[in-house]
């Protein structure tokens, strides 16, 4: 494919000007994606957006993912766009808990709310942002939602108050037990996740083979 | 403030120079008819003139995002509906274009055409309630009880196909959930064909309308530059001169094959945004046009029965039909582990999804772009300077839904 080979050029290029600061680039689903280093997140944002051969003067999007489970636990990821290149480019940093990320906002004006959403949302705290307030949740909320060891039902709930004539919050009842399924089972052809237990549903001859990811395993 | 600011005498002459007037913070909202929805802004007045302006979002916070997280990729579309409620079906596009990516399948032509034909009509439905409303926060009633009629016939073609005014929940990864009922595509070209006349009267109504020029005129000023700086997308990046559009520049589904021109303004004001929408509600009527003359037989969704359920009748019959649809309706599809942004042009501009797949039937993270969400953000940029109705005129042209805004 053209498009891709086009990318692949870029992202060498990218690599290459940046050698210090671009930890790896590679193309997937004709996308490019650029991992960095999160202390060289602005100078790696400042040549993408200054560097004639790349010209990503639309930031477009900042978010969090949280991988629980990995070391640096926090993931903050940065869409641009070239309008003069027609080209996207997708920049990844890692982030422990408790550490900080230089802000986007010298570069794009835009960054301000994204950031201000990411740490809302994932307790990442951006260093230099001016207002880096709470923007999704309420006045006095605590917590962060969208980390993964945040429950789905929250911590508390609202109601409005009839004899103090005013909202209240209380902690969060279930009438019912919070559950989840997952459902997951080996589907031929679809997965080639493993359950515990179900070691004898794997068909090799038919393409199927096991793996040692065991999903379900730790459930009760 | 100086000391003798705070013991004014009551005779000088120089009172004043010397009495400093406190800039006066005032709410906006968050109910108020003209901020569109739930929109809290604080103003920091001098006099009329807004000094500064703080959207106080996330009232209609309903964490989509967390939501979808715990639900599969069929029970995940649904939430898509529900974010710009006023065109839903281009959002859920996103989400299906995103993992019909990952999945590496392509839907059948026809589910296609029926997508592109649908989005382009909610991209009428959009522009209409916008500048119906826009019309109305600036002083004018007429063009919202004409336009909400038109408004309501095009509602309508939703719930022929899907049962549904709003929340369509139609659009499917491989396809649309099923095909246009018999005599829709007739109707819909019989609507495509009168629109262009209550196109016509809003456009007599407003687009010379000295009140409606007063208002919009020379307010609320992007340039290019600052467009871009402030993530613009959609008719706010057009209404600034930036030809730009991902239907022309990276188009998907059949916008390769149709025939229309994109809209650009000159002035990158409230009016050249008004402007720019206009014209393109005409564009999507031309869209709409082709979609309906070329619509091809065949299926509406992919026949990969491990991610479409298959038809009703051969589940009457066949076993393994039986089973499939049952594993999709209790597992739902499996994606493999994979990450994409994938993005359409909705209405309001760029509506982003990105999604992480980790190989199970549910979305291990799912960030949504909304444009509106940007464009707000440049509130204050856009109303400094300006004076507090004005500040109204800046809410109407940038297309606000708290919906996709506040997720």
């Amino acid at each position: 494919m053209s498009g891709n080979e086009a990318l692949l050029d870029l992202g060498a290029h990218i690599a290459e000007e940046l050698e210090d600061e671009v930890l790896n680039h590679s193309v997937v689903h004709n996308e490019l994606m650029i991992e960095a280093k999160r202390g060289d997140i602005c100078r790696v944002l400042q040549f993408l957006r200054d560097d004639k051969e790349c010209e990503f003067k639309m930031l477009l999007t900042i978010c969090g993912v949280d991988y629980v489970e990995k070391a640096e636990r926090f993931e903050v990821v940065y869409n641009l766009l070239s309008l003069t290149h027609n080209q996207r480019v997708r920049v990844k940093i890692t982030v422990g808990e408790n550490e900080l990320v230089p802000t986007a906002t010298e570069l794009f004006s835009t960054a301000g709310w994204f950031e201000r959403e990411v740490w809302d949302m994932y307790g990442i705290y951006f260093d230099g942002h001016k207002d880096l307030r709470r923007i999704m949740t309420d006045y006095g909320f605590e917590g962060h939602p969208l980390r993964k060891d945040f429950p789905l039902t929250g911590y508390v709930e609202l109601r409005y108050d009839e004899d103090q004539r005013r909202v209240v919050y209380e902690p969060v009842k279930l009438t019912q037990d919070f559950r989840t399924f997952d459902n997951l089972s080996p589907w031929e052809g679809m997965t080639d996740i493993q359950l515990a237990g179900d070691e004898k549903a794997t068909m090799p001859e038919r393409g199927w083979k096991p793996t040692d990811k065991t999903v379900g395993s730790g459930k009760k | 403030m100086p000391k003798s600011a705070l013991q004014p005498k009551p005779n000088s002459i120089e009172l004043a120079s010397q009495t400093q007037i406190k800039p006066m913070t005032m709410n906006f909202g968050p109910q108020h008819p003209a901020a569109h929805g739930v929109l809290r802004l604080v103003l920091e007045m001098e006099g009329e003139i807004v000094e500064r302006s703080d959207p106080h979002i996330g009232l209609l916070h309903r964490g989509t995002e967390k939501l979808i997280e715990y639900k599969t990729y069929t029970q995940a579309l649904p939430y898509f509906d529900r974010l710009d409620y006023v065109a839903p079906m281009n959002q859920e596009h996103a989400f299906a274009l995103a993992v019909e990516k990952l999945l590496g399948i392509t839907p059948p032509l026809r589910a296609q055409y029926i997508r592109v034909l649908y989005c382009e009509l909610g991209r009428i439905l959009n522009h209409i309630l916008n500048i119906t409303t826009f019309a109305l926060d600036v002083g004018a009633i007429t063009p919202a009880l004409w336009g909400f009629e038109e408004r309501e016939k095009g509602m309508e073609f939703y719930d022929r196909v899907c049962g549904a005014r709003l929340h369509a929940n139609y659009f499917r990864p491989g396809g649309v959930a099923r095909d246009m009922p018999a005599g829709l595509a007739e109707d819909m070209m019989t609507w495509v064909e009168e629109l262009p006349k209550t196109l016509n009267d809003l456009d007599t109504l407003l687009t010379d309308n000295r009140i409606f020029k007063q208002r919009t005129v020379d307010i609320g000023i992007a340039t290019k530059e600052e467009a871009i700086d402030w993530g613009f997308t959609g008719p706010m990046l057009r209404g600034s001169g930036v030809a730009w559009d991902l239907r022309k520049s990276q188009p998907y589904e059949v916008y390769e094959k149709m025939d229309f021109d994109i809209p650009v303004g000159k002035t990158g004001d409230c009016y050249a945004r008004y402007l720019v929408r206009m014209e393109e509600m005409r564009q999507s009527l031309r869209i709409m046009k082709q979609c309906l003359e070329q619509l091809p037989e065949g299926p509406v969704k992919t026949n990969d029965y491990k991610v479409s359920p298959p038809p009703r009748a051969e589940m009457k019959n066949s076993m393994e039909a039986m089973i499939h649809h049952f594993k999709l309706y209790t597992e739902g599809f499996h994606v493999p582990k994979g990450e994409t942004y994938t993005c359409v042009e909705a209405p309001k501009g760029e509506f982003g999804v990105y999604l992480v797949a980790d190989g199970t039937n549910k979305p291990y993270r799912c960030h949504i772009r909304a444009p509106g969400f940007a464009h707000l953000q440049a509130l204050d940029f856009v109303s400094k300077g300006h004076m507090l109705a004005d500040v109204v005129s800046n809410i109407g042209s940038m297309d606000v839904v708290f919906g996709e805004i506040d997720r």
